[in-house]
Parts: C-alpha cells; sequence; structure tokens
C-alpha cells in the first residue's frame, strides 16, 4: 500500500517533468471530460452533415409548392400526412427547408470567417512584426472601422446595392478582420523579442523565413479560436439580414427567410416560425460551446472575449 | 484633460464626415439613381427630366459639394419621397420612439443582468450560478427577433396578456425592450461574474474581510468598485449599440422608431430616408464612443489617450 503510494507520487513528479502534451492530444483528452463540449461537437456535425447531404436526407423537394398541403402542422399533432415539420403558406416541407437553409447559414458564417480570418491574420503579422509607420496605419484603419455602427450602414449598403451572397459576406469580413487584426498583432509583439527569433535573425532568416516559419505557426491558434467564437454571431447576422429581407434573395431556403415568411401566419400556424428559429439557436449554441472549449484547451489567455 | 477633449471632438467632426460620404456615394455606387428610383415604365425623356430637375446630371463632385452645403446648413437631404417632407424632420419625428425603447432596454440589461451577475459570482459553483450561467449562455445564442416572436407567441397570441405590436401604453413596450436588452444583458451578467471572481480572489479583499469589515462593506466598497471600471467600457460600447441596433426588434414589433423607418425606406428605395437616418444615427454613435473614451480616461487615468 505504502509502496503504491510512493510510485504514484514518483510517477506524478514524472509527469510534472514531462513536456505538456500535444494539443491534439489536449484536445482530445478536454473533450472526454467537458460535456458542454461534447453537446457543442455534436450540435455543429450534424449541422455540418445536414447542409453537405441536403439533397440525400431532406424528404422533399424544399421548393415543390402545393396548393392542397398549405400549412399542415407538425406530424405529432396527427392530421395523417407525412411532413415531420409541417409545411409553409405554399405548402412546402418545412423539414427539407430547414436542412436545406443551413447551407446559406454556413456558407455565409464560414466564407466570412475565412475572409476575415486571412485579412486580420495578414495585416496583424505585418502590423506586429513591422512596427513603426505601418503598424500605425493599420491600428488606425482599425480604430476607424471600429467608429460606425457596422449592422446600420451594412443594411443600407445591402439596400441600395442589391442583396447578394458575397456582398453579404463582403461587408462582414471588411468589419470582423479588426478583431483578428488586434489579437495577431498583440502576438507577434510579443513574438518578436523571443530568443528563438532573435536567433532565427542573426543566422540570416529572412523575414518572409522568420513570419512563416516561426511566427506563423504560433498565431493560428488564437485565430481559429477567435473565428470558432464569432461563428454563431455571423450566423445570426445573416439570419437577422435575410429577416429584414435583405439577405440572399428568395426561394433560396434560409431559416432567416423562414422566419419572416411565418411571421406573418404567426396567429395560425406557430410551426413556421419556431423550427428555423430553433435551428438557428441550437447552431450557434453549438458553434459558441465548440469556440469556448477550443480557447480553454488552446489558449487560455483569450477568455476576456 | 482639454487637449484630450479637444482632439476627440476633431476625430469626431472628421468620422462624422466620412458618414456624410458614405451616405452621399452609396446612392451613386447603386449604379443610376435616377433610373432606381423611377418607375420600370417612364420613358427616357422622363428619366432625363427628372435627373436635371435633381442636379444628377453635374459633375460627381459637383453634386457632393451641393449636397454637404444642403446637409451642413440646412440639415437639408432632400424630399421623402413617400412622406413629401423634409426627410430629417420625418426621421426625427421617429427619433424619440427608438431612444425610448434603447434606454428601456438599456437600463433593462444593467438592472437585471448586473445583480445577477454579482449574485452568482457570490454563489459560484452552486446551483444557482450553474443555472445561472446556462441561461447567460443560451442568451447569447438565441437570435433576439426569433425571441421576440416566441414571445408574441406565447403572450399574445396564446395567453392574451400583452398587445402583439403597437406603441402608446406601458405594456407595449415591455416585449421590445426584452427583446433588445437580451443579448447585452446576459453577456453583461457572464462578464459581472467573471470580473467579480476575479475581484474576490485579490489580496485586498482578503485584507479587508480580515480586518474585520463587514461582508457588506467590503462587497460593495471593495469588490464592486474595483470590478466598475471594464464593465463601464463594454457599458458605454453597449447603449451605442443598442441606439444602432433595435432596427431588428423595431421591425419585429412594429415599433415606430428610426429603425423601422430605415427597413422600410430601403425597401421602398426612399434614398432621402436612407441618407438621413443612416447618417443621424452614425452620429449618434460615433458622440456616445467619444464621450465614453473621455469618460473612462477620466475614471482610469492610468490609461494614457494616444
Amino acid at each position: 500500500m505504502k509502496d503504491d503510494r510512493a510510485q504514484t507520487a514518483a510517477f506524478d513528479e514524472l509527469q510534472d517533468d514531462l513536456p505538456e502534451p500535444h494539443w491534439s492530444v489536449r484536445m482530445l483528452r478536454s473533450l472526454g471530460q467537458q460535456k458542454s463540449a461534447q453537446l457543442g461537437v455534436a450540435i455543429l456535425a450534424l449541422v455540418v452533415f445536414a447542409a453537405l447531404f441536403a439533397p440525400l436526407i431532406s424528404p422533399m423537394d424544399p421548393d415543390s409548392q402545393s396548393l392542397t398541403r398549405v400549412m399542415k402542422p407538425p406530424l405529432w399533432e396527427g392530421e395523417g400526412h407525412v411532413f415531420v415539420l409541417g409545411t409553409d403558406h405554399l405548402g412546402r416541407d418545412l423539414f427539407s427547408r430547414l436542412i436545406y437553409g443551413a447551407r446559406i447559414s454556413l456558407i455565409v458564417g464560414l466564407s466570412a470567417t475565412v475572409m476575415a480570418g486571412s485579412l486580420g491574420l495578414m495585416l496583424g503579422l505585418l502590423a506586429g512584426y513591422y512596427g513603426g509607420k505601418i503598424d500605425y496605419l493599420i491600428m488606425r484603419l482599425v480604430d476607424f472601422v471600429l467608429s460606425f455602427p457596422f449592422v446600420l450602414l451594412a443594411l443600407a449598403a445591402i439596400g441600395i446595392l442589391g442583396p447578394s451572397l458575397w456582398l453579404i459576406v463582403t461587408l462582414i469580413s471588411l468589419r470582423q478582420w479588426t478583431i483578428y487584426a488586434r489579437i495577431v498583432r498583440g502576438n507577434v509583439l510579443s513574438l518578436r523579442e523571443q530568443e528563438y527569433i532573435i536567433a532565427s535573425r542573426s543566422i540570416g532568416g529572412s523575414n518572409l523565413r522568420i513570419i512563416t516559419r516561426h511566427i506563423l505557426p504560433n498565431v493560428i491558434a488564437p485565430v481559429i479560436i477567435i473565428g470558432s467564437l464569432y461563428l454563431g454571431r455571423l450566423i445570426v447576422i445573416e439570419a437577422g439580414l435575410s429577416f429584414l429581407g435583405l439577405g440572399v434573395p428568395p426561394p433560396t431556403p434560409t431559416w432567416g427567410g423562414l422566419l419572416a415568411e411565418g411571421r406573418s401566419y404567426l396567429y395560425v400556424s406557430w410551426w413556421i416560425v419556431t423550427f428555423p428559429g430553433l435551428a438557428i439557436t441550437l447552431t450557434v449554441l453549438g458553434s459558441n460551446l465548440v469556440g469556448d472549449w477550443l480557447r480553454d484547451v488552446l489558449d487560455p489567455r483569450l477568455r476576456t472575449r | 484633460m482639454a487637449g484630450l477633449i479637444l482632439r476627440r471632438l476633431i476625430q469626431a467632426v472628421v468620422l462624422i464626415k466620412c458618414v456624410l460620404i458614405f451616405v452621399f456615394l452609396l446612392v451613386h455606387l447603386s449604379g443610376d439613381p435616377v433610373r432606381i428610383m423611377m418607375p420600370d415604365d417612364s420613358t427616357e425623356e422622363d428619366i432625363a427630366i427628372v435627373r436635371h430637375e435633381m442636379g444628377l446630371d453635374k459633375p460627381l463632385f459637383t453634386q457632393y459639394v451641393i449636397f454637404f452645403k444642403n446637409v451642413a446648413l440646412h440639415g437639408d437631404f432632400g424630399e421623402s419621397f413617400e412622406h413629401g417632407e423634409s426627410a430629417l424632420k420625418v426621421v426625427l419625428e421617429h427619433l424619440p420612439a427608438t431612444v425610448e425603447l434603447a434606454t428601456t432596454a438599456f437600463l433593462l440589461s444593467i438592472f437585471i443582468g448586473l445583480p445577477l451577475g454579482c449574485l452568482a459570482a457570490l454563489k459560484e459553483n452552486t446551483v444557482y450560478d450553474k443555472s445561472l450561467m446556462v441561461g447567460a449562455v443560451l442568451g447569447q445564442a438565441v437570435p433576439d427577433f426569433w425571441f421576440g416572436l416566441m414571445m408574441i407567441l406565447f403572450f399574445s397570441v396564446k395567453l392574451n396578456w400583452l398587445p402583439p405590436f403597437g406603441y402608446g401604453n406601458w405594456d407595449h413596450i415591455v416585449m421590445p425592450a426584452i427583446t433588445a436588452s437580451l443579448f447585452h444583458l446576459a453577456r453583461l451578467a457572464r462578464l459581472m461574474r467573471s470580473e467579480m471572481i476575479e475581484v474576490l480572489r485579490q489580496d485586498y479583499i482578503l485584507t479587508a474581510r480580515s480586518k474585520g469589515l463587514s461582508e457588506n462593506v467590503v462587497l460593495f466598497k471593495h469588490a464592486l468598485k474595483n470590478s466598475a471600471i471594464p464593465i463601464v467600457t463594454v457599458l458605454g460600447i453597449d447603449l451605442a449599440l443598442t441606439l444602432g441596433g433595435t432596427v431588428i426588434t423595431e421591425t419585429v414589433f412594429a415599433w415606430p422608431g428610426v429603425g423601422r423607418l430605415t427597413v422600410a425606406a430601403i425597401h421602398n428605395r426612399d434614398y432621402p430616408i436612407v441618407q438621413a437616418t443612416v447618417f443621424l444615427l452614425a452620429s449618434i454613435f460615433v458622440i456616445i464612443n467619444m464621450l465614453v473614451d473621455i469618460l473612462y480616461t477620466y475614471l482610469d487615468p492610468r490609461i494614457q489617450y494616444r
């Protein structure tokens, strides 16, 4: 017994001396422990699956209308039909439209994240690494962008230029990059003074080599974390624009658009507004939980976000 | 301090001027504004006449100078196509409703969000704390417009307790205010909790307690005060955001404010109204940000303004 305890203590000590396990090991380990992270991953996986395989899993054509089956309630209200979540005011199957709606939400959310992330990463690297005038200019640009009420300006721009998927993605990115730029710049500023960077420079490493080989790998983690933390909010912005009739134009099913259509029939058919909103909430919840988890594992210093 | 205020004022003026350029260019970026404004079946002559009347046949820069002079000297954005009145006048008429909604929502998130966050921090890791935080996480995930619709479904359609939309009585503002405050309330509660937990771990709290000060004094005089600074910054940003962000809430509840006016004007291509609202709301946003910055440096002199 005593032996056992001594052994355990010795083992613990040994463990303390070991280097921190690889990030992928830490991620899997904490995924095993955290229920909220599991929930988040499960939800996101489900949504991505639905978006990818929409034609295979949706029971009906999302655009096929029929006046004989207008506004049927969900299956469990028992009217003897086959529409799982009921039908809308044109007789389209709500469940199928929801599945297809996942596509627009994810496309907008992910492409805006990638666009804003790469722009912010690049400008943040430049500002942090070169400092001086470049830094000053980029950071003033960040302040400038943040001085305006984004949603309002985007609304006006979309309203006048006409709604389209890429305009929405571009507008969201034009604002989001500032968040990445700030974080990356801060990280680069402290990395720049590290010994291995100075060493690399003293043996003649070029700026390009130092940035791509030594700095970039160290700032990728925060970029991924910020991306996942904000993904949910971008999905809400997209849904909000669609709700106002300024999103990807119909008949493409979007969750926000479904809500807007259902709003007129609030008194007669509760399901048309209820389910799209649930889908948005679940997706946002999933991405928020995944974001929290990635942050806790990869970079707990970002906790204040 | 005077230098700081002056510098921030100049900055605000420059920013507001940028907004003006934005709203001016917006209408021109859309291609030919006359063609967009006119009905589809209008003849070429009609279009030419309207273009000349509106001064849109002049060079772009001349048009900007005229636009700028009109706005700066007379507050004139042109007449609203829809209302047949000065656009700025129409927008100003809708402003009080928006301010009313935004301030109510703002006060709600302060007076509910902050105490909830404090309580959660004091009862860290209890059932109360955990359920509150689950609520806050959900509150940040739910899209506000859907939450508003669900409230209408429940409180108006099912229970018939509150009016589903409209403006006037006290009961009209209940659901819109909750909807507009939901996200900020949840975020504020989470932030307050983490700040408070952080502060309660500090040595000076231990010192205060070991001196034998009552728990109330420790909490209100020492803990609350020290967790206030980050909260004040977020509050400032929140106020500005709520004012510019009631667009969706107003649309859901048919609230007769500037946000709903903007959306309607966008759909009706009533550009003078769009220009006037965007300009007005963006200017308010810039001014609030400026005031918050000044207040912040005043509250915490350690922060040196660049």
